[in-house]
């Protein structure tokens, strides 16, 4: 589908997102809270089709952000649902792998470095942290300096 | 069950002083056939992501380049990219052919490198030796271009740092044409032999509702009859202004993916001569002073697929969040739908078509029921070049020699 149609059909989806920002033409944010995002990314990913790209997890100042990228290879947009994770306590986040088994391992990447469970994962074990790594250090947090 | 398995691969080790990549494949099988598959990675992790953040935004294009030697265009190509959509930068078009010239002289090396590789994974040395020949001449020109054959550094914010001098251009056209007439010649014997069609065809299928599952990207994806590609979907570089298609095939087996990559070498040959010849005059990079707050996605078409790099900034000389993703994350793990049901032997080649770094292959074991390594690395080469042998047999075709070129 080209740019305006798909802008078009990311509405579809507004109510279900504290907002929509953009920093280029082709390049499309959707801001939704924790809740959301499994319905956004099946909106996503089985409606529309997009490629799923991979998921970037950020230690935002007050919560964290996780962020997983899709594409529409016809435009060429690159779709982006920014999660955010307000607890920093427990962060906790509805895994999407159930519907793009390549997240699989982006999830698990992200829950050994940022410290984020991601439930309803299938397998949620490590796979970047060494067996002997001690629990509770999460290597991407700001906290941790290299 | 699994204990046992982990504690026999052990004793192989993850680490060899020759391997530059780490990644472990625990084979489940059945008789001779696969049932399950199990990928460890990241026994090598760097920390790059961690890393970047402590860089200056442009001495990070020095630390991703240093990601993969084989895709070291792509990845700060990539970032640049991101970084450039953060800071609005106009980058010069000259700058942009440029990059394209490198990207595709880098894209022609790897993929002759993987089919010198796939051909030594099936027996077929002669395949091997010549691939890697005429891919030398093309690392030879990278390096009268950048001074580098590997570890380019050339790409920066707003633009390169070297430019394509012109005393090189015709020796870079002159080598193109031997390439070109070589890749020729090695196509159409893969294209032509029996052989190769009985062993290759219908080995480690990737289905396409599977290519889409797994999110697998480059000719990975193109192989089983999903054609997307960077340069094409969202082009960056000059990839717009020059005449080219995207290469797929829709059968998604080990043959499909070798096709694709060799149609690809010819298309990328097309694109550095027409580059060349249409290269802008004009400087070949901007002055960037500052990057202000905010964030981009970097992409381009690495050999292996999309490169993905995201990168976030609060406006400080550092990057405060860098994400990088390597095509080879999203196109491993594709393994657990091509390798299952597959025979032994093939497997070294399935794992092989999705063009991990070889070394990736080097630390399978097989296990069989009762837990015991029974097949490491070398007893699996062997018995996929004595199935390749057993078919050549069966057929009789010739062997190719050095000499038939």
């Amino acid at each position: 589908m080209n740019q305006q149609t798909l802008d078009k059909r990311l509405e579809e989806t507004a109510d279900r997102l504290i907002g929509i920002e953009r920093t280029q033409e082709n390049r499309v944010y959707l801001l939704c809270e924790s809740e959301n995002v499994y319905d956004v990314c099946r909106f996503l990913f089985d409606t529309l089709n997009l490629r799923f790209v991979i998921t970037t997890g950020v230690d935002a100042e007050h919560c964290f952000e996780v962020l997983h990228h899709f594409a529409d290879d016809e435009c060429g947009c690159m779709v982006t649902v920014k999660a955010f994770v307000r607890d920093r306590e427990n962060p906790e986040l509805d895994s999407i792998t159930p519907l793009i088994p390549g997240a699989e391992w982006i999830e698990r990447e992200i829950h050994d470095i940022l410290g984020i469970a991601f439930t309803h994962h299938p397998n949620l074990q490590r796979l970047i942290l060494n067996d002997d790594w001690p629990e509770g250090v999460y290597p991407l947090r700001k906290e941790v300096q290299p | 069950m699994k204990e046992t398995a982990r504690k026999s691969v052990l004793a192989v080790g993850p680490f060899h002083p020759l391997q530059e990549e780490m990644e472990f494949f625990q084979l489940t099988v059945d008789g001779e056939t696969v049932t399950d598959i199990d990928v460890r990675i990241s026994y090598n992790h760097r920390g790059i992501e961690k890393l970047s953040e402590t860089l200056q935004f442009d001495q990070v294009p020095f630390l991703v380049s240093r990601i993969c030697g084989i895709c070291s265009a792509s990845h700060p190509l990539a970032y640049v990219q991101a970084v450039e959509e953060i800071a609005q930068v106009k980058v010069p078009e000259r700058a942009l052919y440029v990059r394209t010239i490198i990207n595709e002289l880098e894209r022609i090396h790897s993929h002759l490198l993987w089919v010198g590789l796939a051909g030594h994974f099936i027996g077929y040395d002669t395949v091997f030796m010549w691939a890697w020949k005429y891919r030398e001449p093309v690392l030879d020109l990278l390096e009268e271009i950048t001074g580098n054959r590997n570890n380019y550094g050339n790409v920066r914010i707003g633009g390169c740092r070297e430019d394509v001098p012109d005393d090189v251009r015709p020796r870079i056209l002159a080598e193109l044409d031997t390439i070109e007439k070589k890749t020729e010649m090695l196509t159409k014997a893969v294209l032509d032999d029996p052989v190769l069609h009985a062993r290759l065809k219908g080995v480690g299928v990737l289905q396409k509702d599977a290519a889409v599952d797994f999110a697998v990207t480059g000719p990975t994806a193109r192989g089983s009859g999903v054609p997307i590609d960077v340069r094409h979907d969202d082009p960056y570089a000059a990839y717009a202004d020059l005449d080219w298609k995207v290469i797929s095939q829709t059968e998604g087996d080990v043959f499909a993916k070798a096709v694709v990559r060799l149609l690809e070498t010819f298309e990328s040959i097309k694109m550095v001569r027409e580059a060349l010849q249409k290269l802008p005059s004009g400087p070949v990079a901007a002055e960037v002073k500052e990057i202000p707050p905010g964030e981009g996605c970097g992409h381009a078409e690495a050999p292996r697929g999309e490169t993905f790099h995201y990168v976030r900034s609060d406006g400080g000389n550092r990057p405060i969040r860098h994400k990088v993703r390597a095509p080879s994350y999203v196109n491993v793990p594709s393994f657990k739908a091509s390798c299952i049901g597959q025979h032994i032997a093939d497997v070294t080649l399935t794992l092989a078509a999705v063009d991990p770094c070889y070394s990736c292959t080097e630390r399978v074991a097989v296990l069989d029921s009762h837990d015991s390594v029974i097949h490491d690395y070398a007893s699996l080469l062997q018995l996929s070049r004595a199935k390749t042998a057993q078919l050549r047999k069966e057929i009789g075709t010739p062997v190719m020699k050095l000499e038939d070129i």
